[in-house]
């Protein structure tokens, strides 16, 4: 087992940083393919004969059955091959009753006529071509039995209950603290269901070799997506390969994989020739999985001078009827800001609405909205600025668990923050700033994610040309993963980045768990210096036990390896020599990472501060962000690039959570009222103006051997608070139902008489 | 899509015949909305006459000194054109509000004007829609509605209209000319093109069935300043939630009625010496709620004054 | 039906169902996958192709609209070998992510620029008759119409700016 302190404790090629490679800011190792469009995703890859084209059909109502099926018309339509129901669908391993990300296990598509959602796939039709297979899914006729469903998350908050096997956190006596407070918030903040909308729908390309099975399909865990393919197709797990080199976008959408991949399997094995299917874009938004509303209770209570004595966060959320998934948006608050009574915790209502899952940093996404709005109105009541009323309220160590910090850098992102964006230049009376039509106002919050280290396997393979080759059953999914795995390949084995080769994206290849909650470079990459150490000690050995080598003899641990050159003092060759000599056919080496047993001791995550300007037109409601400036502490960062990327690109997603991101559902038919990209409003270019991240210089040398942490959930946490706090800047008004959108807030300032 | 069959007009003569004479067939120009509607399973054209590369894309200025834009004539050439840009700003302003520069680019002045709703109800063909399916109801009454008209709605639908550009047409008092299969042509303000939603909202417009729109034929340059306002969730690339064009005295409201809206009570109470506020409150007496839009109404009487100052200061020549 | 299409410089003779759209007729018939289905509904911009040198939304297209046109897609921009200036700044820039929507955004800032070079406006245009100057707000504007999730944005602009120069 490994332990934090030998993390700490031992020198590895990564720290040290010989060549540099380590926080370049690298160029994408898989860009120039994608700039060209010659990266084949899922629905691109060209298999070994002309596919089928596969369409899905989803249910039009929200709960119920289906009571006849009539698939005469659909068969009959031109060129159409296959249409199956839950009637006439192969056979499938059974459901298990709950799903959870990391356990493999069926997911049986078209398994009976119950209906448990709007959108949920009931039928496939597969033809020789994509036009006729979707004018034969148009003619799959099913009628359907509509049960009485509830969908509507606020007329059911009285079946509200704990999340299975989680209490509430309280430390003190928090009600009697808030009572006894002399200065309080006591608010409740709205988040709507929101999409991840992946620009790349969910897509599979399947085919068969005998009982062998290649899917290339769009997903963001390998594993667990292949050995649960597997089990749906009740195949043994070598039997399946699936492999998803490009994804289009996953944000935690990917983190399960839907009816594409399991129909594509079976109507290929049926049809014996390759098929293909995709989600339309209207069934992305039902048909995969979405974050959940929220409801969110903040209470604050301080002393005059600002010292927070009651802090609590309770969130209320929802989930599907079969579901297994709680926004934990009250975690955060967990280890934030000091308050020695405190309370959080979660309440879970299941309705008959499409499955609620992970979307970028889950929890804190949505919670920040509240607590971090909730200080910056307390900060006003008390008469202070918001930055300070966080760094008085800062903690010496975990504020629940008194566990100390790995490292927390909070204050120096705020206070760089504040000077780089000029936030002495905010005048703390709303509404005092014009420039033309807009009013202009300045808004801040902080930003916080969990760290996460996972278990996981790479190997390293240098060939004769001396070049090394990274394999990892892990995903890029536009995180950088090919980029890093590289830097880090480069470094440890002391070859130039143009001699890395990386290969993922492959169920063959050692597991990884794949990209999520931001765990993705500490885990991948902990695992691939392993292995590169382990190829080290390998070449080493090899090195000094070859009489060829003039390396030969000497200690293998003095060995340094530079510039593709192995070397001992002045005795050196190229490191391909020794290989070409010794191992022509190539040397790999495997290594593996696993959570430290001592991790736990300390309370480690990422920290942020956003400073955003934001213009509100008073006569529309029309809000428009017009700068903004994130600083991050993350630990060692391995590409400034693709990090910088990952965070504006989170911040991006903040905006848009404040702003127009939201879908509700209709409560007669239990569907989502946005359907499309031209309803649900991503933000686009125009929405956004200036716009940067810096990372400050930190080492966590506690997350695991390389002390860096993930980025890729961090920058979206509190970046919609931020704009929130910007507009009350602006106009002195708060909207607390999200997104402020130009209704919400033209109520809200005609109700102050603006 | 349903399959269809597809042919190429030559002339706008015989487009018109073959629309009369083939059953189901429809014109295709741009595509952006119709080829939107038919993958969607909302249009089922048995017959497609593609009208897009007929010689009717000319911008050229008449006797009485206007403009006549052909009906082929994309967004963005219209959007451009210098004498347009110069003369009538708003039309401009108008259409570079709407859609994105790659719809401009395909989109025509003709499919413009007949581009359909955007209603979610419409759009999702599991739900009712008198406009989609006759007869079938209307979801979006009792349903999230947001979006929806203000002005002239019936119980039957309270859909609007999505364009932008033919906002700043009705404002500037545009004619539409037309060809009917029976070789006719005719002239009609474009006021009288599109219709209320009443109990057919199925049928959307005044054209009979076969006929084309062939053009669009702007007055001489109005006096007066030009403004088109459009307010909406996104900054670029989204509907309107309401617009409003100023032509000199002439108003029109956009994302507010089944047609493009133009506020007669409005600008008669501005001729008579109204205020713009009071004006548009004027207008605004004939407005009703459905739900979720009320706050159309406040959007409206908030943004028309705005509009109309800054058209009252270019008109200065501040 | 029997459409030719020069594509990237090349005449391609197809023959396709009338419901094909220009974007499957690329990535299906003549594998040219370069140029992606988003939305498949003129929402996100992923299928920018320049159709004549103008960009459109291949999505939003018939095949067989297209007989005798000109198209350029993403694969007659540049080669892996030899990336076009703007391929170059976007890897540079670091103007995409997930890569999906990138092949889009690069034809249409092309198709963009050329717009912006024949004096078109944009609802960012203060003054309809004079000379645009391609300011960041300008070219926020004209890039609306490619929506990338990764929200790739800023480095986008950079890239678009560091070919463009500055306010050209």
């Amino acid at each position: 087992m490994s332990s934090v302190i030998d993390w700490e404790n031992t020198p590895n090629p990564v720290k040290e940083n010989r060549a540099g490679n380590i926080g370049k800011a690298v160029d994408r190792y898989e860009g120039p393919l994608k700039v060209t469009g010659t990266a084949p995703y899922a629905y691109e890859v060209e298999p070994p004969s002309p596919p089928a084209y596969g369409v899905l059909v989803s249910a039009p109502i929200a709960k119920g059955r289906i009571t006849a099926v009539d698939i005469a018309a659909a068969q009959a339509s031109p060129g159409v091959q296959l249409v199956w129901t839950y009637q006439n669908a192969p056979a499938q391993g059974p459901r298990p009753e709950r799903y959870d990300f990391f356990t493999p296990s069926p997911r049986p598509a078209l398994e009976s006529d119950e209906v448990y959602y709007f959108g949920q796939q009931v039928a496939v039709v597969v033809a020789d071509t994509l036009e006729n297979a979707q004018a034969g899914a148009a003619l799959v006729n099913l009628t359907f039995e509509d049960d009485a469903k509830a969908v509507t998350f606020h007329d059911h908050f009285a079946e509200a209950v704990q999340p299975p096997g989680e209490s509430d956190v309280e430390i003190g006596d928090f009600e009697a603290a808030f009572a006894a407070a002399p200065v309080t918030v006591d608010d409740v903040w709205r988040t709507p269901l929101q999409n991840h909308c992946q620009m790349e729908p969910c897509a599979t390309t399947a085919w068969w070799d005998g009982d062998q099975l290649t899917v290339h399909t769009s997903v963001q865990m390998v594993r667990v997506a292949q050995n649960s393919l597997a089990e749906t197709l009740m195949m043994p797990h070598k039997s399946v390969r699936l492999l998803t080199r490009y994804v289009g976008g996953g944000f935690g959408g990917k983190g399960s994989f839907y009816e594409d991949l399991v129909l594509a399997a079976l109507a290929a094995r049926e049809l014996g020739r390759p098929v293909k299917i995709a989600l339309s874009r209207q069934q992305m938004m039902h048909g995969t999985v979405h974050r959940p509303a929220t409801d969110l209770h903040v209470r604050l209570g301080a002393t005059p001078d600002g010292k927070l004595t009651a802090m609590s966060l309770m969130t209320v959320t929802h989930c599907d009827r079969r579901g297994n998934f709680t926004e934990h948006a009250s975690n955060f608050a967990r280890n934030l800001y000091a308050a020695p009574n405190r309370l959080t915790g979660h309440r879970l209502i299941r309705l008959d609405l499409p499955v609620a899952s992970a979307m970028r940093a889950p929890g804190e996404a949505s919670g920040t909205l509240s607590l971090e709005v909730a200080m910056d109105e307390l900060a006003e009541k008390l008469g202070m600025d918001p930055v300070e009323l966080r760094i008085l309220n800062e903690p010496p160590t975990d504020p629940e668990t008194g566990k100390p910090f790995s490292i927390r850098q909070l204050v120096r992102c705020m206070r760089e923050g504040a000077q780089l964006f000029g936030w002495d230049r905010r005048n703390p009376i709303p509404g005092r700033v014009r420039d033309g039509r807009w009013l202009v106002g300045l808004g801040m919050a902080a930003a916080i994610r969990g760290n996460f280290l996972l278990p996981a396997k790479a190997s390293f393979t240098v060939d004769a040309d001396g070049v090394i080759t990274v394999k990892q059953g892990m995903t890029d999914i536009g995180t950088g993963t090919y980029t890093v795995l590289a830097q880090i390949a480069a470094e440890t084995l002391g070859v130039p980045l143009a001699d890395v080769r990386v290969e993922i994206g492959d169920s063959e290849l050692p597991p990884a768990p794949g990209s999520g909650g931001q765990f993705g470079a500490a885990t991948a990459g902990s695992a691939a210096l392993d292995a590169g150490m382990n190829l080290r000690a390998a070449i080493a050995e090899i090195a000094v036990a070859d009489p060829a080598s003039p390396l030969f003899g000497g200690p293998s641990e003095d060995i340094t390896f530079q510039d593709g050159v192995i070397a001992i003092a002045n005795r050196s060759e190229r490191l391909s020599d020794l290989i070409r000599r010794n191992r022509p056919e190539g040397l790999t080496a495997e290594g593996e990472v696993r959570p430290a047993a001592d991790a736990g001791l300390w309370s480690s995550h990422t920290y942020g501060a956003h400073y955003v300007e934001v213009g509100v037109d008073t006569v529309t409601g029309e809000v428009r962000t017009r700068r903004m400036l994130g600083v991050f502490a993350a630990g060692r960062i391995l590409n400034y690039k693709t990090a910088r990327s990952q965070l504006t690109g989170g911040m991006i997603w903040g905006v848009g959570s404040a702003l127009t991101e939201g879908n509700a559902v209709d409560p007669h038919y239990g569907s989502l009222i946005n359907q499309d990209l031209a309803s649900y409003l991503v933000p686009v270019q125009a929405d956004i103006g200036e716009l940067d991240a810096i990372m400050l210089d930190e080492v966590d040398d506690k997350a695991n051997p390389m002390g860096i942490k993930g980025v890729g959930e961090l920058g979206i946490s509190g970046a919609g608070a931020a704009v929130a706090n910007a507009i009350y800047n602006a106009c002195g008004v708060r909207v607390r139902d999200y997104p402020i959108t130009p209704d919400k807030l033209l109520a809200a300032l005609m109700a102050k008489g603006l | 899509m349903r399959p269809f069959t597809y042919e190429r007009a030559t002339d706008a003569a015989s487009a018109v015949k073959a629309a009369a004479e083939t059953p189901n067939a429809k014109f295709l120009a741009g595509g952006t909305n119709l080829l939107d509607l038919m993958k969607l399973e909302i249009e089922h054209p048995a017959h497609l006459i593609d009208v897009g590369r007929l010689p009717m894309a000319a911008i050229e200025e008449t006797p009485e000194g206007g403009l006549r834009i052909g009906a082929m004539a994309t967004n963005s050439h219209v959007a451009a054109d210098a004498r347009v840009r110069a003369h009538y700003p708003v039309l401009t302003q108008a259409i570079v509000a709407g859609g994105s520069g790659q719809l401009r680019n395909k989109a025509t002045t003709g499919g413009n004007l007949l581009q359909r709703t955007r209603c979610a109800y419409f759009y999702d063909t599991t739900k009712p829609c008198n406009k989609r399916a006759p007869g079938s109801g209307c979801g979006a009454l009792e349903g999230l509605n947001r979006n929806s008209a203000i002005f002239g709605a019936s119980h039957a639908c309270i859909a609007t209209h999505p364009s932008d550009m033919a906002v700043a047409l009705t404002a500037l008092g545009a004619t539409v000319e037309t060809l009917s299969p029976s070789g006719r042509a005719r002239a009609f303000p474009i006021i009288e093109l599109h219709r209320l939603p009443g109990e057919t909202p199925d049928v959307e417009t005044h054209l009979i069935a076969g006929e084309l729109i062939t053009a669009v034929v702007l007055p001489p340059p109005p006096d007066g300043g030009q403004v088109y306002r459009k307010v909406r969730d996104r900054a670029s690339y989204a509907g309107g939630l309401a617009s409003v064009a100023v032509v000199g005295a002439n108003l029109a409201l956009g994302a507010v009625a089944h047609k493009p809206w133009r506020a007669v009570d409005a600008e008669a109470a501005l001729k008579a010496g109204a205020s713009p506020a009071e004006a548009i409150s004027r207008e605004l007496e004939a407005a009703s709620e459905n739900g979720r839009n009320g706050f159309k109404i406040d959007v409206v009487s908030r943004l028309v004054p705005a509009a109309i100052a800054e058209a009252r200061a270019q008109g200065r020549g501040a | 039906m029997k459409t030719t299409i020069t594509v990237n410089g090349q005449a391609r003779a197809l023959d396709v169902d009338p419901r094909t759209t220009l974007l499957d007729a690329l990535r299906e018939h003549l594998r040219l996958t370069g140029s992606k289905k988003g939305c498949d509904h003129g929402q996100c911009g992923a299928c920018t192709v320049l159709v004549n040198g103008v960009r459109i939304n291949s999505c939003l297209s018939l095949a067989v609209m297209h007989d005798g046109d000109q198209v350029t897609t993403i694969e007659g921009v540049g080669t892996v070998e030899k990336l076009s200036p703007l391929q170059q700044a976007f890897l540079t820039e670091d103007a995409f992510q997930c890569g999906y929507c990138t092949p889009g955004q690069i034809c249409s800032a092309l198709g963009m620029l050329q717009e912006v070079a024949d004096n078109w406006p944009s609802q960012e245009t203060a003054d309809l008759t004079g000379k645009i100057r391609l300011t960041d707000d300008e070219l926020r504007e004209r890039m609306s119409g490619n929506i990338c999730r990764c929200s790739a944005y800023p480095q986008i602009v950079a890239a678009i700016r560091s070919v463009a120069g500055d306010a050209a």
